[in-house]
């Protein structure tokens, strides 16, 4: 289940935010403190989340302390639904 | 406002004559808004100024801040005004830069400006000491929390009292290692002369409230976003930048909650609050009081101002808020300005008339034609020419050079005589790189000379990004090209990098390709559009050797697949 939750993760954010389709990111990959997601894709990772999952995350909370990983991520979206 | 000769008069007369003045308003994500009134906000600004006379900056000298949004940058910076020192506020380190890169822009940054103390918080110490030496021009970093608490002001004792309206009040840089080597150096005069040519042209009044996210590092935040209303006395609600990119709903939750009037806005942001707000965030706003939302600072497109106002009209948004300005740092800030409260002109002209002849004719009927949005007239005080190649003015509609003569010019690049020379002519008048036209007074941009990228109204030198490309292992030295593409989509330019190499291997391309996406990621914080690696010999260069970027762009575009129109 969550790792199924991990893959589409990584594909929807690889070619909707990072618009490198064939990109993979590892479960364990930084996302924010890297800078691999830029600041002004962090909205749009967030309404993502909101459309395909229905869970809301704050704006305050776009930041590398509330999730870095796509695990970190996915467990985000598990407690919220 | 009442023409003052220095920044520290102004402070004086603001402390003595309106004191519990509201004058800005600080905004943090998930934080009560931190209102202050000029005496608090000129007594925090003494206690700066009391910890850099202890440290033994002298006025007259530079002071680098490297501070975020919040109540110590605004300290730090009136503080050195009060002391008579010269602020220049430089970016804070962002996660996507690597710690080293910014240390050694950092580095580049001293050598010349040759500063004598840096302003930071306790915790960024350590970042940048490694960029400090022993024999540079840095005698104090001062820390935040060593900083005096605020103060009375003795205004008989402050070191800014001598300080003489035609001397260099502030530094502005722009971004990078080009960026911050070049730092425009403004008198006390050349601002409040901006500022009141300013004030005519958008018939600002005393009721006007000014909301901004823009960064204070950056010359439209710096002063439409911060000089200008706390010199004029008008209410300043600022946020931070980081916060408004989380959520651009928040620009418009202020402007409704403070009775916002006046915003500067790069053109990328008109699509960013548009297609990123939910509705859910807007249920309730008033936009009723937002009379002029300028764009500014990189290339302005109809497009996005239509998408604007289909998104913010319904909550009492006026369409003829929208307003255009053509601005740079080296006139202070405005060039033009198109009048508030009425539609903005956009001349629709024939393309192979542009593109073949320098022409900017009316379009005919059928023939393929380019919408141009106007910037406006001059404001008050300023001269526009278009000029050729030769310096010589051309007549309206055609298109040349943009030169701009003003009483509110640059004293110079900061210890760049060099750089100085090289954009003025005998007379004053200044040579802005960019490439436009006029029609009826009104200024049209068509494009610039000078192959600078603009990505949401950050000025981005293709250069460094080269250097960056380069120092990856498999790419050819010198043999790599930088250059902007419009983004339809989000209005604004996106970066490409074209990069010979060696290798034919699939993969290890692929390699070379995430390594050098990761190294100007991470050397100068842009993200790139794409990274296009080719075989040896398919740059084109000058006829003297030097990167032919533009050439290089056309040829990309022609094979690559990207689907930017040309």
């Amino acid at each position: 289940m969550t790792t199924d939750l991990i893959s589409a993760l990584s594909q929807r954010i690889a070619s909707e935010i990072l618009k490198q389709p064939a990109r993979t990111i590892a479960a364990d990959e930084k996302l924010i403190s890297s800078g691999l997601v830029d600041s002004f894709s962090l909205v749009d990772l967030s309404l993502m989340i909101e459309d395909d999952y229905g869970v809301q995350i704050d704006d305050t909370e776009l930041n590398a302390e509330t999730f870095d990983t796509l695990n970190e991520l996915a467990a985000l979206i598990q407690s919220r639904q | 406002m009442q023409q003052m000769t220095t920044f520290f008069e102004r402070l004086r007369q603001a402390y003595h004559e309106q004191p519990d003045f509201r004058i800005l308003t600080l905004q943090h994500a998930g934080q009560d808004d931190l209102p202050l009134t000029y005496r608090q906000l000129i007594e925090g600004a003494a206690g700066y100024a009391g910890t850099y006379q202890r440290a033994g900056i002298q006025p007259g000298e530079v002071v680098i801040l490297i501070l975020e949004h919040g109540s110590d940058l605004v300290f730090a910076f009136w503080g050195a005004v009060l002391h008579g020192a010269i602020p220049a506020i430089m970016p804070f380190l962002t996660e996507k830069l690597l710690p080293e890169r910014y240390r050694a822009d950092l580095a580049a940054l001293i050598m010349i400006t040759k500063p004598a103390a840096i302003v930071t918080y306790p915790a960024f110490e350590e970042e940048i000491q490694p960029a400090l030496s022993s024999e540079d021009s840095v005698r104090q970093v001062i820390l935040s929390n060593s900083a005096l608490p605020p103060v009375r002001p003795d205004f008989s004792q402050l070191g800014g009292r001598s300080r003489l309206a035609e001397e260099i009040v502030l530094l502005q840089h722009s971004s990078g290692t080009t960026g911050l080597q070049k730092g425009v150096a403004l008198s006390h005069q050349a601002v409040f002369n901006q500022l009141a040519n300013l004030k005519v042209a958008i018939a600002q009044t005393d009721q006007d409230v000014v909301v901004s996210w823009l960064p204070l590092y950056h010359d439209m935040g710096l002063i439409a976003g911060f000089l200008m209303p706390i010199l004029a006395g008008n209410h300043l609600v600022l946020m931070s930048p980081f916060d408004w990119v989380r959520s651009p709903q928040r620009l418009m939750q202020a402007v409704s909650t403070y009775k916002g009037s006046l915003t500067w806005l790069p053109n990328f942001a008109y699509y960013f609050c548009a297609q990123k707000t939910r509705d859910r965030h807007l249920s309730g706003l008033d936009l009723s009081s937002w009379r002029a939302i300028i764009n500014c600072s990189e290339p302005v497109r109809a497009d996005g101002h239509q998408a604007f106002i289909a998104k913010f009209e319904p909550y009492g948004l006026n369409p003829l808020a929208l307003a255009v300005s053509y601005a740079m740092a080296e006139n202070v800030f405005a060039v033009t300005q198109t009048a508030p409260g009425v539609a903005l002109r956009v001349d629709e002209i024939d393309r192979d008339a542009l593109q073949t002849r320098n022409l900017a004719l009316p379009a005919q009927d059928e023939a393929a034609s380019l919408l141009m949005v106007s910037c406006g007239k001059a404001i008050p005080n300023v001269s526009i020419r278009i000029v050729d190649s030769e310096k010589q003015d051309l007549p309206e509609r055609q298109v040349g050079e943009v030169v701009v003569r003003s009483n509110s010019m640059l004293t110079g690049y900061y210890h760049r005589p060099d750089a100085t020379e090289a954009v003025m002519l005998p007379d004053g008048s200044y040579l802005t790189g960019d490439f436009g036209y006029l029609a009826e007074g009104e200024l049209f941009i068509t494009g610039r000379k000078k192959d600078l990228i603009i990505v949401g109204g950050k000025n981005i030198y293709p250069q460094d990004l080269e250097i960056l490309a380069m120092e990856v292992e498999g790419v050819h030295p010198g043999r790599v090209s930088a250059f902007g593409i419009f983004d339809e989509h989000k209005g604004t330019e996106d970066v490409v990098i074209v990069a010979e190499v060696d290798i034919e291997d699939i993969a290890e391309r692929q390699l070379i390709a995430d390594n050098i996406r990761q190294a100007i990621t991470r050397g100068s914080a842009v993200a790139l559009r794409n990274v296009y690696l080719v075989s040896a010999g398919w740059m084109i260069k000058t006829s003297s050797g030097k990167n032919a970027r533009l050439a290089n762009r056309e040829k990309y575009l022609a094979e690559s697949g990207d689907s930017a129109s040309p």
